[in-house]
């Protein structure tokens, strides 16, 4: 009975729900596609051949060593940022944080090109590092700055967000019972704010894994050194097509495993919260 | 003992309060919202800091702005049993309880002894294992003063202990409470908006408003008619607000 009424009141809606079906559809296509059409590509037989490759073996090594790496080191310099720029008032906290979001817009060319004239053999602070010997450009410290540059945004802001979510009465809490407040940072606030912590950290990890411009400017495009799968892929194109099409699977898988993760993480935030 | 007497400006009003209470009596702070009493709560604790004042609990001096002295919010050892209780989503009950006297070093063996022994006279023994989303409100009060309790405070500092809690068992906790501090020999200060909870608990009642002690004493000074409109309104029913010149 409802149902029918239901039907005979909404009536009205159906060319609008036609529209945004339509929408949806076209939507879910675009995106859909390109990944099924790569998928379709290559099957498993040829995706496991291509690992033994050493192109796609040592793309596939270096990029999650060096992902991997970026995204402790963001972590590691990020989180104290993240909290202050939540929770203090301090000179300068806009200057701070309009900086530390700038990579988000900068186009990742760029942010190559700037790290190039800063860190590279005649740069700002290069040509002082290279007075002793010491050179960052085209090595893979050159691909770990470079995937910090521009992934560290995504960690920074995500933390700040949940940092500034947490209601204070909880670390007030823990200083009144007798944590320093250290402790009440690693016992109460990191645990409230995990979530988010976690999916800023998943997220940092998956721009810089798959971080191509600022790289392939900075660090060059080194098989074994500094060429990242993205860059891998972008090489393999003009010859072996299967090892790029291979690498680019293994992105989309672990884009996917990514997503999945954030989506876990930020629906456990929701019922926590 | 404990001597309160510190400045503090807020937004609408400063905060001037002079309050002595002789033995390991329990002070209560009356009055209406926004009349200082949490800032009161909150100065004692350490989580603010006085403009100009002293504050001294037994033989501890907190703070003494003229002295200079200070002593941080971890080493005044209050146990503060917030309004909305701050029990630690992420931690069971038990771990609740127990981490006051984690983030003071205890030994294992002490914590379990110390938590059962809390829980147990608290009458939530059987929720040690349960997340504290899952409480009633009157289980997750209980859990609280537990927490509070646990590392054995100089002073219980309790902000509307009360108030969130539905009749009957505010009832029940009124009396637990007062027989609870009669036997824990524990100084406390409670603030309250209720006439009823603070003639329950006080040894001393000091009615704040806007930042002042406007009636100081025990039940029976509190009690006398005529004294203050807002105690009369818990006779007469109604509490007309006299316009009150800014300070």
């Amino acid at each position: 009975m409802t149902t029918t009424m239901e039907r005979i009141c909404r009536r009205g809606n159906l060319p609008l729900r036609i529209l945004i079906a339509i929408l949806v559809v076209l939507a879910v296509l675009f995106i859909g596609i390109p990944i099924a059409a790569l998928l379709l590509q290559v099957p498993p037989d040829l995706l496991l051949a291509s690992l033994q490759d050493p192109v796609v073996l040592d793309a596939l090594c270096l990029s999650l060593v060096t992902a991997s790496t970026s995204t402790l080191i963001v972590i590691c310099f990020g989180t104290p940022i993240a909290y202050i720029n939540a929770r203090c008032r301090y000179p300068g906290k806009k200057i701070i944080d309009t900086i530390t979001d700038i990579p988000v817009v900068l186009p990742p060319a760029v942010a190559g090109l700037a790290l190039l004239l800063a860190f590279g053999r005649r740069g700002l602070v290069g040509q002082y590092l290279n007075l002793y010997g010491i050179e960052i450009a085209f090595t893979t410290i050159a691909v770990i700055m470079a995937q910090i540059f521009v992934a560290s945004p995504f960690y920074i802001r995500q933390a700040r967000t949940s940092f500034a979510g947490i209601n204070r009465v909880y670390e007030h809490a823990a200083r009144t019972l007798g944590a320093t407040p250290f402790k009440t940072f690693f016992s109460v606030t990191v645990p409230l704010a995990i979530a988010g912590i976690l999916s800023g950290a998943v997220m940092t990890f998956a721009r810089a894994l798959g971080e191509f411009g600022a790289t392939i400017m900075f660090a060059g495009n080194l098989q074994g050194k500094t060429q990242t799968m993205p860059l891998a892929i972008y090489g393999a194109l003009q010859g072996d097509m299967d090892a790029s099409l291979a690498l680019a699977v293994i992105l989309v898988i672990i884009s996917f495993a990514v997503i999945i993760v954030i989506k876990v993480l930020t629906e456990k935030e929701g019922a926590d919260t | 003992m404990i001597d309160i007497a510190v400045t503090k400006a807020l937004r609408d009003f400063t905060l001037d309060v002079k309050i002595r209470v002789p033995d390991a009596g329990t002070l209560v702070l009356l009055g209406e919202n926004g009349a200082g009493k949490t800032t009161i709560l909150n100065l004692v604790a350490g989580l603010l800091v006085p403009d100009t004042g002293r504050i001294q609990v037994g033989d501890r001096v907190f703070v003494d702005t003229v002295a200079g002295t200070c002593i941080t919010v971890e080493e005044r050892k209050t146990g503060y049993v917030f309004q909305n209780y701050a029990l630690f989503p992420f931690m069971t009950v038990f771990e609740n309880i127990a981490s006051g006297l984690r983030f003071r070093n205890t030994t294992r063996d002490v914590v379990v002894t110390r938590v059962e022994e809390c829980a147990a006279r608290l009458g939530i023994g059987g929720l040690l294992g349960e997340r504290v989303g899952q409480l009633s409100g009157g289980q997750r009060q209980r859990v609280a003063l537990a927490r509070a309790l646990a590392p054995e405070p100089g002073i219980l500092l309790l902000d509307e202990p009360l108030s969130a809690l539905d009749i009957p068992t505010r009832e029940a906790m009124r009396r637990e409470f007062s027989a609870l501090l009669e036997a824990g020999k524990v100084p406390a200060i409670i603030v309250t908006h209720d006439l009823q909870d603070a003639l329950a608990f006080g040894d001393q009642i000091c009615l704040i408003e806007r930042g002042r002690v406007v009636i100081s004493g025990d039940a029976d000074a509190i009690l006398q008619k005529g004294q203050h409109p807002f105690i009369d309104q818990f006779f007469i029913g109604t509490y007309r607000k006299e316009k009150t010149e800014p300070y």
